[in-house]
């Protein structure tokens, strides 16, 4: 097996300036990148967009140019379209690049794999037409597809004014904006604004995205507390209720809903390689545990960006140069005074762009009746479990995620319980008046995404079989 | 007053014997480092086989087959068990002529169980198999279960007849109490001191430390063993297939899904209770999978994992009483084929704790036999 001194997981803001310091510092670093091209999430498919009017999809987005043009100039070594799809302790990582799985070892892996949606499950979210507000972002700005209206966005959080302005900008139809944030949520954020006034930047782009919306006649609800997607086949509209006529359902026709309730770190590798895990009750998610250099408790592993605490772009751009230094640091490519004159600046901006996180988490919380959704609402998508099956084996002694995938399947289909993984250790957490710590989470098993029985079998490569075993030697 | 027992190891062996001396008037208590069917009893691939047994396990295997066969009446639940037969495929004449000479074998030592299937017998059963397959051995009657639902029903039946399960209590040391009997120190604050009359040792891939802890020899390593299970597929296949000189064992479960295993191990990380599996083995055990159903090559494999079992130097279970303590009873090392057996394996524990006969030969699992200084012992007991 090829050995790499260093290997960087995910081509997003994170991934994309550890490359570059690596580069920088004369290591050519190997980048797996699962897309077709560099930019992650937030960057996607930014030399390709079919939208090129800078204006539709916004500063921010624009701002990745700089950072990819680099990753194209730079003495790196960036392999996209190459899914990682298992990783070991010991450095072993299983790459798939079109049919072929191979294995490759690192001595150092920085992972930079970012974040993924929250689960937002109310009933009906499994109808055709119902999607992630990110998700479809992505058809946005990958292809320019422009999904169908009339079209409804619903939950909290930045991502979602920002998705419904470049819908508009391209042409959709916004039929309504249901905001489930609380008037709680507002007090509590209230605690945060110190921190908030000095990221005034972000308040600054809320409050011109809110403006858009409102000058285009988007219908825009408040105080949302229950939501249902409506329809037999597919979506053909919304109910919701609101804090304020709690007894009414209203209705809305649409097409498509999009939900969104923030982002969450994307565990599944962390958690594959049994890293250890703190319960964020800030940002209500699991964190991989890293220092402040993005050092993980597995050695050689380092984590930079989303994928260890959400704090957004330039947080992850920040952190992916400190992990990388870490890294080179560990490799003994760099001594300890440089790795401590390098990092210096960046940690100094990393501070200041994670100041606004404690007014954005409280503000932006997703309420306990979202996170914890009633007896009749599909929790697990693939196995089709629902939340009160999982109350009701709760109450036969079921204390924690893993023995609920052995009493229910629940979390055991294709998605490996990415959708319902933290919905099942809070309803658990909730029912046996446990913590969340307490509670844990799926054990996570490799692939990390589905690959098929050719791809596996093609890492056997031309190697001799295994001698024929004795008889009874065969597996039960 | 009551003789009690103390079971270590929350598996399918442990909740076997704990069901059988909890019926049999003993007071029991299950200690379980983690929790119930945490490793190898919860996560195997669920096989029901008598096929392709080790001469020793035969006996055993076929009383235990008559036990699943009304499971529900035992223990309440039938474990999902489904006779769909075990079929083990012949790539080749060289193959063929191994499993002709096996079903023989089996004839001599009077069991009828494992019968010769033609080319187009196996095409009859399997119309799926690759095209160059040439026979099989096939034994009709066994089947395939389904694992935790297994090791469930048999814990409620014990905690029916009276056993008592302390899960997530970890046994620290063992001591002899003077004048007989056991005391076991845990690291539960609750539980600082266990004693009984008699220690069962079903500790799993944990039992070789059990024995080092109580000087017994023992050939026996813990092993992480590697699943892969795909997508639902359409229903194309009945019975559990295996292949007669390759590693495998591959069954179409109900809901769709295809589950690939044959005993390859993974890695055991150095805590010992987080298994990895290794690619290269996963690989090459599905590689020899699409040997046989070619037509899979493009489905999608959704997990992976890989259960702690424990696996003896010689491939068959240590199944008796200690030579070296009075009231010791030892039930492990089932090296990835103890599944089926738990049907029976409870009822020969409690014989011996009962000081009776076991009605089953069980002289070739003596753990006697990896006793060096015992070359006596050793003599009798080796094949």
């Amino acid at each position: 097996m090829k050995t790499i001194p260093l290997a960087i997981i995910g081509a997003g803001p994170a991934g994309i300036a550890a490359a570059l310091t690596a580069a920088r510092h004369g290591l050519k670093p190997v980048v797996f990148d699962e897309q077709p091209a560099p930019g992650g999430q937030i960057y996607r498919a930014l030399e390709s967009t079919p939208l090129r009017d800078p204006e539709l999809l916004g500063q921010d987005y624009w701002h990745g140019r700089s950072l990819i043009e680099a990753l194209r100039r730079e003495s790196v070594d960036y392999r996209p379209g190459h899914m990682v799809w298992q990783l070991t302790r010991d450095g072993e990582i299983g790459v798939l690049a079109g049919d072929t799985a191979a294995l490759i070892r690192a001595e150092r892996i920085v992972l930079a794999t970012g974040a993924q949606e929250r689960p937002f499950p109310v009933p009906g979210w499994t109808l055709p037409g119902v999607m992630g507000a990110g998700a479809a972002q992505v058809l946005l700005k990958t292809s320019g597809v422009v999904a169908q209206a009339p079209m409804v966005l619903a939950g909290s959080g930045p991502l979602l004014y920002l998705v419904a302005v470049q819908y508009l900008r391209a042409g959709a139809k916004v039929a309504a904006i249901l905001e489930t944030t609380s008037k709680e949520n507002r007090r509590l954020a209230l605690a945060h604004i110190g921190g908030a006034i000095r990221g005034w930047r972000y308040l600054k782009k809320g409050a011109e995205l809110l403006r858009e919306l409102k000058r285009a006649g988007v219908r825009h609800e408040r105080h949302v507390v229950a939501l249902r997607a409506e329809g037999d086949e597919t979506l053909t509209g919304v109910g919701w209720r609101t804090a304020d006529r709690p007894d009414d359902w209203q209705h809305c026709e649409a097409t498509t809903l999009l939900l969104h309730h923030g982002v969450v770190p994307n565990v599944q590798m962390t958690r594959a390689l049994g890293g250890a895990h703190d319960w964020s009750e800030q940002q209500l998610c699991w964190r991989p545990r890293r220092d402040a250099f993005g050092r993980s408790d597995i050695e050689n592993f380092f984590i930079a960006g989303d994928g260890g605490g959400i704090g957004g772009a330039r947080a992850a751009q920040l952190q992916g140069e400190l992990a990388a230094l870490a890294a080179l640091e560990s490799l003994g490519h760099i001594d300890g005074p440089t790795l401590a004159r390098e990092a210096a600046p960046a940690r100094r901006k990393l501070d200041a762009e994670l100041v606004v996180r404690p007014f954005l988490d409280a503000l932006y919380r997703p309420g306990d009746s979202w996170r914890r959704p009633d007896d009749d609402v599909v929790v697990c998508r693939c196995e089709e479990i629902s939340a009160g099956e999982i109350r009701r084996v709760a109450k036969l002694g079921c204390a924690g995620p893993n023995q609920m995938k052995s009493f229910t399947r629940c979390g055991m289909g294709p998605c490996q319980g990415r959708l319902c993984g933290l919905t099942v250790s809070e309803i658990l957490a909730a029912e046996n008046d446990q913590s969340l710590e307490q509670t844990g989470y799926y054990r996570l098993r490799p692939p990390f995404k589905p690959i098929t029985l050719g791809q596996l079998a093609s890492a056997a490569g031309g190697a001799p079989e295994a001698p024929a075993r004795n008889e009874t030697e065969t597996a039960s | 007053m009551k003789p009690t027992a103390l079971v270590i190891g929350g598996g399918l062996h442990g909740a076997s014997a704990a069901t059988q001396l909890a019926r049999s008037g003993f007071r029991v208590t299950v200690v379980e480092k983690n929790y119930a069917g945490r490793h190898a009893s919860g996560v195997n691939a669920g096989g029901v086989r008598r096929l392709g047994r080790h001469p020793a396990e035969i006996p055993l295997a076929v009383a235990a087959l008559a036990r699943w066969q009304r499971l529900e009446t035992l223990i309440g639940d039938d474990g999902g068990f489904h006779p769909c037969g075990q079929i083990k495929v012949a790539e080749n004449d060289e193959d063929m002529a191994r499993l002709v000479s096996r079903a023989a074998e089996v004839r001599e030592l009077g069991f009828d169980h494992e019968i010769i299937l033609s080319r187009e017998e196996l095409r009859r059963r399997v119309p799926a198999v690759a095209p160059h397959c040439v026979g099989a051995l096939a034994c009709d009657g066994d089947g395939a279960a389904n694992p935790y639902r297994t090791l469930t029903a048999w814990r409620r039946q014990s905690q029916r007849e009276g056993a008592i399960w302390r899960e997530g209590v970890q046994v620290t040391r063992v001591d002899r109490v003077p004048g007989g009997g056991w005391r076991l120190s845990t690291d539960h604050p609750d539980l600082p001191g266990l004693d009984a009359d008699w220690l069962i040792n079903c500790a799993g891939g944990w039992a070789g430390g059990l024995c080092g802890a109580l000087d017994e020899c023992v050939a026996m390593q813990p092993q992480a063993l590697m699943l892969t299970i795909t997508e639902r597929v359409t229903p194309f296949l009945g019975p559990v297939i295996g292949s007669a000189s390759r590693a495998l064992s591959f069954k179409q479960m109900d809901n769709g899904s295809v589950m690939i295993g044959g005993g390859i191990a993974g890695c055991i990380d150095t805590g010992g209770e987080h298994a990895d599996v290794r690619l290269a083995g996963l690989a090459q055990n599905v590689q020899t999978a699409l040997g046989l159903f070619p037509f899979m090559r493009d489905v999608r494999v959704v997990r992976t994992w890989a259960g702690i079992e424990g696996v003896t130097g010689d491939g068959i279970p240590v199944l008796g009483l200690s030579w070296r303590h009075p009231r010791l009873i030892h039930s492990f090392g089932y090296s990835a084929h103890g599944f089926q057996l738990s049907a029976i394996t409870g009822e020969i524990v409690r014989d011996l704790a009962l000081e009776r006969e076991p009605a089953l030969p069980i002289a070739p699992f003596d753990i006697r036999r990896f006793d060096s200084s015992s070359a006596a012992a050793r003599a009798s007991h080796t094949h």
